[in-house]
């Protein structure tokens, strides 16, 4: 499958804390890729530099074959990169269909036409029935629908989710898998930061693994569980003096 | 209709007919009371519905007022198109702020603090200016012409402050039913969210201000043909951006009638008090009695009057 994102060589820097260095890797169309890796890894700083809230001091990132770098946020989003922050933002006073339609009004100009797509896309992710109440209302779970479902309606073809399922209950954690399925089957390739491993290795077509800003590993899941690299930078090393792998 | 929408209609036939029965001097205090509910509208397309704290809105009316007024003195412009290019002039000055801070990033008090800046900057600079009149200010000499937006009697003007109200009021619900009112309603709620669901935020808010100035710009036009005299310390001075921004604020900002609300309320009780305390020991209170019901809002109503009075009149009772 062509490439859609293409990272190479990203670094970026926080005064003396190095969050990503020299970090590539790629997300084909249609794909469903899992950013993992321990806190601290650099994950969540990965996203806000593909999706341009943070601006890398060297490297390139490509979608679909042009660079993105020194694209402003809201540009980035009309291109096709839609995000969801792991802290939720949802715009608290106004409607849960609100706060949809304000991700719909970018493809659909017209309010009456984003109220029609925001309606289907809250029904698509079961808000359908909290439409009227205001965000500030709604539950954790809730919310990170909503999070969701405000990303959706931009139409994507790429879905940055950042941890959109800490803090559920397993029944949540296995519908938002589902859904997350479904958003996938139509052509939506989904670059997804989660901690919830069952969830990565059921959801995801490949893994790529940060630990201290860099890349570690990268390939399916199966793969990846039994990576030396991977068990070493989640438990650490116990055998002093080991070789390293 | 709702019930809100039924009121409206009941008010403006009122309003409409009120001129028949009022004294001159009743008829002052609704012109008064359309004026600045006009200034607060405008300032709600900023404050209110785009959530950027304006406290320097006087700038506006002063470039407004005295663009019109020199037009009409030196080439012999008609106000009624002093208006407009008083709109645009203040509108510049508008798009001018709103580069320096949305550029920059400046949000909450220290977009508030530059407004402020600007305005005293006006302020100062036209005070201290031959062509404006100094300190002293400008006078306008009343001739009673109608091309000169003068009157014999204050019915036209109640009229045309009326129209002034209404008009900024009807854009303001245009607004509201569009993508820009939409994308100003999420600026004003999350920033940073609005930008990742593709919300050009530097351009709408910079929209909203040139749109606001504008307004504010054509009703210091108003203003000055309307008193016929300009100083700088007023109409550019803090105490009319505090009251422009206090009339939204306690209305409710960021509402439709929010700011008709605001100051339906606060105006005739300026009125009053200055009326009733402006001589002797007595000067000053209608500002203790701004202060009080300043605080009683923010304590009570945070919303402002307005959304808790729409809650009450769709439920038919308190809630």
């Amino acid at each position: 499958m062509a490439t859609l994102l293409e990272v190479e060589r990203l670094s970026k820097r926080f005064g003396g804390l190095q969050a990503v260095k020299d970090l590539s890797f790629t997300v084909a169309e249609g794909e469903i890729v899992a950013l993992i890796g321990p806190n601290g890894a650099g994950k969540t700083t990965a996203f806000a530099l593909v999706s341009g809230f943070l601006a890398p001091d060297e490297g390139e990132i490509r979608f679909r074959g042009r660079s993105i770098v020194g694209r402003t946020p809201h540009e980035v989003c009309a291109l096709g990169i839609a995000r969801t922050f792991q802290i939720v933002r949802p715009f608290p006073r106004l409607s849960v269909l609100h706060n949809v339609m304000v991700g719909a009004l970018l493809r659909h100009p017209d309010v009456a036409a984003a109220r029609a797509r925001a309606q289907a896309v809250l029904d698509e992710v079961g808000l359908g029935s909290k439409r009227d109440h205001p965000a500030r209302g709604l539950t954790l779970a809730e919310r990170k629908r909503l999070e969701l479902a405000r990303a959706l309606a931009t139409e994507p073809t790429l879905l940055l989710l950042d941890e959109v399922m800490a803090g559920l209950t397993a029944t949540e954690t296995e519908r938002l898998v589902e859904l997350i399925r479904a958003i996938n089957r139509r052509a939506v390739a989904i670059l997804l930061i989660e901690h919830v491993m069952r969830a990565v290795m059921t959801v995801s077509q490949r893994v790529v693994v940060l630990g201290g800003g860099q890349l570690i590993a990268a390939g399916p899941p199966a793969q990846i569980v039994n990576d030396p690299g991977v068990i070493e930078a989640y438990l650490g090393d116990g055998r002093v003096g080991a070789p390293q792998g | 209709m709702t019930r809100v929408g039924w009121l409206a209609v009941a008010a403006l036939a009122v309003l409409l007919s009120l001129p028949a029965v009022l004294s001159s001097y009743a008829l002052s205090v609704f012109i008064f009371i359309f004026f600045y509910g006009f200034l607060g509208q405008a300032w709600n397309i900023v404050g209110g519905y785009a959530g950027q704290l304006s406290i320097g809105h006087a700038a506006f009316v002063g470039v407004g007022a005295y663009t019109a007024a020199m037009l009409a003195r030196d080439v012999g412009l008609t106000p009624w198109l002093g208006m407009l290019v008083g709109g645009a002039v203040a509108a510049i000055l508008g798009g001018l702020i709103g580069y320096l801070g949305f550029r920059f990033g400046l949000r909450g008090f220290y977009f508030a603090l530059l407004t402020v800046a600007v305005a005293e900057i006006a302020r100062i600079v036209t005070a201290n200016m031959e062509a404006t009149g100094g300190a002293l200010g400008l006078y306008i000499t009343f001739t009673g012409d109608p091309w000169q937006l003068q009157f014999s009697s204050n019915r036209p003007h109640y009229y045309i402050a009326l129209a002034l109200m209404l008009g900024a009021t009807a854009v303001a619900a245009g607004l509201e039913r569009r993508r820009f009112g939409v994308y100003l309603a999420a600026i004003r709620e999350d920033e940073t969210a609005s930008e990742a669901l593709g919300v050009d935020s530097f351009k709408y808010k910079m929209m909203a201000i040139v749109l606001s100035a504008f307004l504010t710009g054509m009703g210091g036009t108003f203003y000055a043909f309307y008193f016929l005299s300009l100083q700088p310390n007023t109409v550019f001075g803090i105490p009319l951006s505090v009251e422009i921004t206090l009339r939204a604020i306690v209305g409710g900002s960021g509402t439709l009638l929010g700011p008709l609300l605001g100051s339906f309320l606060l105006t005739p009780l300026a009125e009053l008090s200055r009326a009733y305390f402006s001589t002797g020991r007595w000067t000053g209170v209608h500002l203790i009695a701004y202060g009080l019901l300043l605080i009683v809002v923010v304590l009570f109503l945070p919303q402002g009057v307005y959304p808790y009075l729409r809650r009450v009149l769709n439920s038919g009772g308190p809630s």
